[in-house]
């Protein structure tokens, strides 16, 4: 698992579109949006959670596609299938991946371009904690398209259509977190609900990413 | 790489391995263990590692009918492969070779029909490589040893004359020398049956030469093989079954409803 863990991650290195491409989106938009608001930073400061959020959440559907597809193009998934490995394991080895290079960098940069967006300070802290915990349900229900698509050819479009009813939830309350945080409000609820969703997209996708694979290896 | 080498199980050791095993950081570890056993006498041909060795096993299959997505291709197959024993399938382009080898490698299950083995004793390998091109041949090979819980990657160097290639990056290798590592990986799973989909696609004679002695080895540790191919491997003992007479009749339908949605 950890064999294939290092693997996902060097390949995501090397091959670099994955990697960089959710991140280089993410900054993309938290640039141009300043320009489109124009020169109001009260509106700016108001609509800052959930451009961030929205854009954290595009930006982890960009990568998705690949999560499976290429394994499944070059014939390592059956290969993967009939090894020890379990399904499940590889479905959630998968994921983790996908989290550490596209949630766990969006994480990490959301504070700085929190800044572009006049994110007021005290929200700062509600948004990095609701995108810690909220970025890994992405990745986990985003597993599940992947695999729900893996043996089309153009799955991308579909993930989008499947996974984005899944991620509003998310969607939702980590927005809301963020918008509590930035009017000094106690965001405790928004956030404890957020990862609540989470656990339970980590405990039950992967399941259900490893039922969709074997019926698309059939 | 694996930690932990257990002697018993892997009786290899000859000293001329070293002289490759040191051209990169991760082929180090290899020559380690290669000189804790220097001693041990050196095996006549590679050893898989003890659990492939069960021998006196069958692996019979009965009335073994096969399905790609929803169709059924192939019904009452049956054959019956002793240890050491090879199986060559013979049959015309889509007449459900590769249906039935991913159907006894677990790919997708039976329709109908019993095997006496399970899917964790076959080693599959199929038309495509499942190779990574941004990764070198070292990475690949550990990676599989890895998956497989091999702790020696020597016998697949070996078998498959990979050495000279261990630093290169896939994306530069020939497609022969791919087929040739993609291949390598059978010996590192270990298990006992090998399902092989046109195993010698872009392999020169030279190289089909010496997949075939790799097959004989398997073959003499008490292994078996069943094999797609249309040329001859040099397996002079091997069976052959002729799978086209086996090809199902078109299903009459069961469920007008799925057909037209499958439309």
């Amino acid at each position: 698992m950890i064999a294939l863990l290092r693997r996902d991650l060097m390949l995501a290195i090397r091959a670099g579109g994955g990697f960089g491409l959710g991140l280089a989106f993410f900054l993309i938009l938290c640039v141009l949006v300043p320009f489109g608001v124009g020169p109001a930073p009260a509106t700016l400061a108001k609509i800052a959670p959930g451009i961030l959020w929205v854009g954290a959440l595009l930006a982890c559907l960009l990568s998705l596609d690949r999560i499976f597809q290429l394994d499944a193009e070059d014939g390592t998934l059956d290969l993967l299938a009939t090894s020890p490995l379990p399904l499940e394991g590889i479905a959630s080895v998968k994921a983790l991946a996908h989290w550490l290079t596209t949630g766990l960098p969006l994480t990490l940069a959301a504070a700085p371009l929190g800044l572009l967006l006049n994110l007021p300070p005290q929200a700062t802290p509600w948004l990095v904690a609701g995108l810690a915990l909220g970025t890994p349900a992405l990745s986990v229900i985003g597993t599940f398209g992947a695999a729900l698509t893996v043996g089309l050819k153009r799955g991308g479009l579909l993930i989008s259509l499947l996974v984005l009813p899944l991620y509003m939830p998310t969607l939702l309350f980590g927005a809301e977190a963020a918008r509590r945080g930035a009017e000094g409000l106690d965001a405790t609820t928004p956030l404890l609900l957020m990862a609540g969703i989470t656990a339970a997209a980590i405990a039950l996708m992967p399941f259900a990413s490893a039922a969709a694979l074997r019926m698309n290896l059939r | 790489m694996v930690a932990g080498f257990a002697p018993a199980l892997h009786p290899r050791g000859e000293r001329v391995q070293v002289k490759y095993c040191i051209q990169s950081h991760t082929i180090y570890q290899i020559t380690v263990f290669v000189t804790q056993h220097a001693t041990l006498p050196a095996p006549p041909f590679p050893v898989l590692r003890q659990s492939a060795k069960r021998s006196g096993m069958d692996y019979v299959a009965h009335d073994l009918a096969c399905a790609r997505g929803d169709r059924t291709v192939i019904a009452g197959v049956s054959f019956q492969l002793g240890s050491g024993q090879a199986l060559i399938l013979r049959g015309p382009n889509g007449s459900g070779k590769t249906t039935l080898l991913r159907c006894l490698a677990g790919l997708t299950p039976a329709v109908h029909g019993t095997t006496s083995f399970t899917p964790d004793d076959v080693a599959y390998a199929a038309h495509a490589d499942g190779l990574k091109a941004q990764m070198s041949v070292t990475e690949t090979l550990q990676f599989w040893a890895t998956v497989f819980g091999a702790a020696d990657v020597t016998p697949a160097i070996e078998g498959f004359a990979l050495a000279p290639l261990l630093s290169r990056r896939i994306h530069t290798l020939s497609a022969g020398q791919k087929r040739r590592l993609s291949l390598s990986r059978l010996v590192l799973t270990g298990r006992p049956l090998w399902a092989l989909d046109e195993p010698t696609v872009s392999l020169d004679v030279q190289a089909v030469a010496q997949f075939g002695a790799a097959v004989t080895a398997h073959l003499a540790t008490g292994g078996a093989a069943i094999i797609a191919t249309h040329i001859d491997l040099g397996l002079p003992d091997a069976a052959q079954l002729d799978i086209a007479p086996f090809r199902a009749t078109p299903q009459t339908d069961t469920d007008p409803f799925l057909d037209e949605a499958l439309q």
